[in-house]
């Protein structure tokens, strides 16, 4: 009996050697090495590209059962639920008054109550901003049960198709993504804290560059990010500050794998601490200790003496303070916009069939949410790099950073909105309210002093009014 | 997400939804899922603090009062039927063509029904007559700190005098809705629902 073990046992070990060995020289020649020199094979595309084929086909498979069935299916409400009127709040109050003549005291309508009512009510029934802060919802299906709607209309041959995907993303590309991550990660820690060791010059930030460079092609690699960078050439240069829309932290891998970026940042503990004082022995980044993050004068002074020294690499910032769902870009916090140096833009948009970037951080812990990645069929998406931007005369760092705002929502094909991301966790603040309430007094009161009818305007941009 | 939200609606509760509020099966659907992203919850039902967090409404002057409209008498939750029927007031007149039902009653989103929606914002206590008292507070809700209190005052006064035809001092709902007769009610109260 155990002479009859002993031969299987050999077998299976040389068997499991073989396999093992055989997997990490595929690993090393198709995604370390083409790392490390910053080439592609083009694996990816193939993979992505194949990939759409097959969400197509899902799709119609499930339009072809719901039709039989005679069922509807369910559609995202991607064209919005109801049709808002273009005409701000304030035209709609002062038409009612234009009707008749201007009275010598203030008049109340009883019927100004409808127009606050029934913007309360489409505010109830689609807001702008509470959806920013879920997940975009999909017109066809990645095979991913996250995101499937029509359960009931699924096929055996759905069902099969999905199970072989279940396999495929679990059993192979997640231990897969997740060797290349620690791989990534331990290099970064290694090799930064070696570099760390050199006299500072040239030799040792070249180095840096390469090894960061690296690294964060390795991350990328075990995300199966497939990024297409547009406009290279206006790229951000030292001295200045890079500042992008944020949709997860996958943005700054996304970001650091095409150019070198010094981070901003709160201290944490744990492994990050670990990673952040490593890659700070290789080259100045700004971290900050969490009772310095408050002291708004503090943060902007070493950000201005980073900037202001020419050998240091440009600062990568996000300006809206937190994760929205690359549906939109909310309110930039105008921090990064006061220390009056050249801005870098960069709009970043996924391409949401493939997998949602978006972290819910109310939600999700981070773990989770890297998991959540692996375990998904990856990320593509688009970087835009816009021309760079500086402060104009006159301008104040809200206009400025409003402008910037604007430029990153066009390019990028995202909603501007002035709503701050804050809103995810907090309250709007009560001053939004009382300038409604400012605007109706105005009117209510107005008319007497102005008898000339007001003047029509179409103001289609305002989206703060109610 | 709200997404496995609208396997959870059954069939025939969306019939019922249907029947009494007129709403189409995909509207249905859509603000289920609406519903479902507002109940953070995820109990089955809104409470107050849901309505709040939307921050287009919270900067709303009369803001409580729409949400307290959703609420039953003297209720902290409204489930989706209480809050279909309640969006149910506006829908737009036109969309009733199709189910000329004659045994329905009055729908939900007749003129008169949304007039009498308008007339419970202003009248709280509930007693179909809207005392000078209780324009004062909604005056108050729609312009702030921005006029004195004389001067609402004043201007109360003056509406109630316009309105009041029976000498009692407060609005009554037959008075109201004389007031209002030449306003377009149906164009101002409606929302134009996508199909």
């Amino acid at each position: 009996m155990e002479s009859y073990l002993f031969p299987f046992d050999g077998l299976l070990c040389m068997l499991l050697g073989i396999s093992f060995t055989l997997w990490f020289t595929l690993l090393l020649i198709f995604i370390i090495v083409p790392a490390v020199f910053g080439v592609s094979f083009g694996i990816r595309r193939l993979y992505m590209k194949s990939l759409l084929k097959i969400f197509e086909w899902a799709t119609l498979r499930m339009e072809r059962g719901a039709r039989e069935k005679n069922q509807q299916l369910y559609k995202p409400y991607s064209n919005g639920i109801i049709a808002k009127e273009l005409v701000s709040l304030e035209q709609e109050i002062q038409e009612v008054r234009r009707s008749g003549i201007p009275a010598p005291e203030p008049e109340f309508d009883m019927s100004d109550i409808f127009s606050f009512c029934r913007r309360g009510v489409e505010s109830i029934v689609d807001d702008e901003v509470t959806k920013r802060f879920t997940a975009e919802e999909l017109e066809s299906w990645n095979l991913l049960t996250r995101s499937n709607y029509n359960f009931h209309h699924i096929s055996t041959r759905l069902t099969v198709l999905w199970g072989v995907g279940v396999l495929v993303r679990y059993a192979i590309l997640l231990p897969l993504r997740v060797t290349l991550a620690f791989t990534g990660v331990g290099l970064l820690v290694v090799l930064t804290s070696l570099i760390g060791l050199l006299p500072n010059g040239w030799v040792k930030s070249s180095l840096s560059e390469k090894a960061h460079l690296m690294c964060y092609r390795i991350c990328v690699r075990a995300l199966t990010a497939i990024i297409t960078y547009h406009d290279s050439e206006n790229k951000p240069k030292n001295g200045g500050i890079c500042v992008a829309n944020h949709t997860s932290p996958i943005d700054v891998i996304i970001l650091a794998s095409d150019g070198c970026y010094a981070m901003v940042g709160q201290v944490h503990g744990g492994l990050m601490g670990v990673i952040q004082r490593a890659m700070l022995k290789a080259c100045p980044h700004i971290w900050f200790e969490r009772s310095e993050v408050k002291d708004r004068h503090l943060v902007a002074k070493r950000l201005s003496d980073h900037v202001a020294d020419k050998t240091k690499l440009p600062i990568l910032i996000f300006p809206e303070g937190t994760c929205i769902n690359n549906t939109s870009v909310m309110m930039f916090k105008k921090g990064s916009f006061e220390i009056g140096c050249t801005v870098y833009p960069v709009a970043i948009k996924y391409d949401p069939r493939f997998g949602d970037a978006f972290w819910n951080s109310s939600k999700f812990g981070m773990v989770n949410y890297l998991l959540h990645m692996m375990s998904s069929w990856g990320v593509v998406c688009s970087v835009w790099y816009l021309p760079p931007m500086r402060r104009e005369e006159g301008e104040d760092a809200v206009q400025f950073a409003n402008r910037v705002k604007a430029a990153i929502a066009r390019k990028g094909g995202l909603a501007d909105l002035l709503w701050d991301g804050g809103l995810k966790r907090e309250k709007v603040k009560k001053v939004f309210k009382e300038e409604q309430q400012k605007m109706y007094s105005k009117v209510l009161v107005g008319v007497s002093e102005d008898s000339r009818p007001f003047p029509v305007r179409r103001t289609s941009h305002n989206r703060q009014q109610v | 997400m709200g997404s496995r939200a609208s396997s959870l609606l059954r069939e025939e509760d969306i019939e019922e939804i249907k029947k009494e509020t007129g709403f189409s099966h995909s509207q249905i659907t859509r603000l289920y899922s609406r519903f479902h992203s507002l109940d953070k919850g995820e109990n089955g039902a809104l409470s107050r603090e849901d309505f709040q967090r939307i921050p287009e409404l919270a900067i709303n002057p009369l803001g409580d009062r729409i949400i307290n409209a959703f609420f039953p008498e003297g209720e902290d939750q409204v489930n989706f039927r209480g809050f279909m029927r309640t969006l149910a007031h506006f829908r737009p007149v036109e969309d009733n063509e199709k189910n000329k039902d004659p045994n329905s009653g009055e729908p939900l989103n007749s003129r008169n029904n949304k007039l009498l929606f308008a007339f419970r914002l202003y009248d709280l206590d509930r007693d179909d007559k809207i005392s000078r008292d209780e324009l004062l507070q909604v005056l108050r809700m729609m312009v702030g700190v921005n006029i004195s209190d004389e001067q609402l005052g004043s201007i109360a006064d003056r509406t109630i005098q316009e309105a009041d035809t029976n000498g009692d001092m407060s609005i009554s709902f037959s008075e109201f809705i004389k007031v209002l007769e030449k306003v377009d009610v149906e164009q101002k109260m409606s929302i134009r629902f996508l199909h």
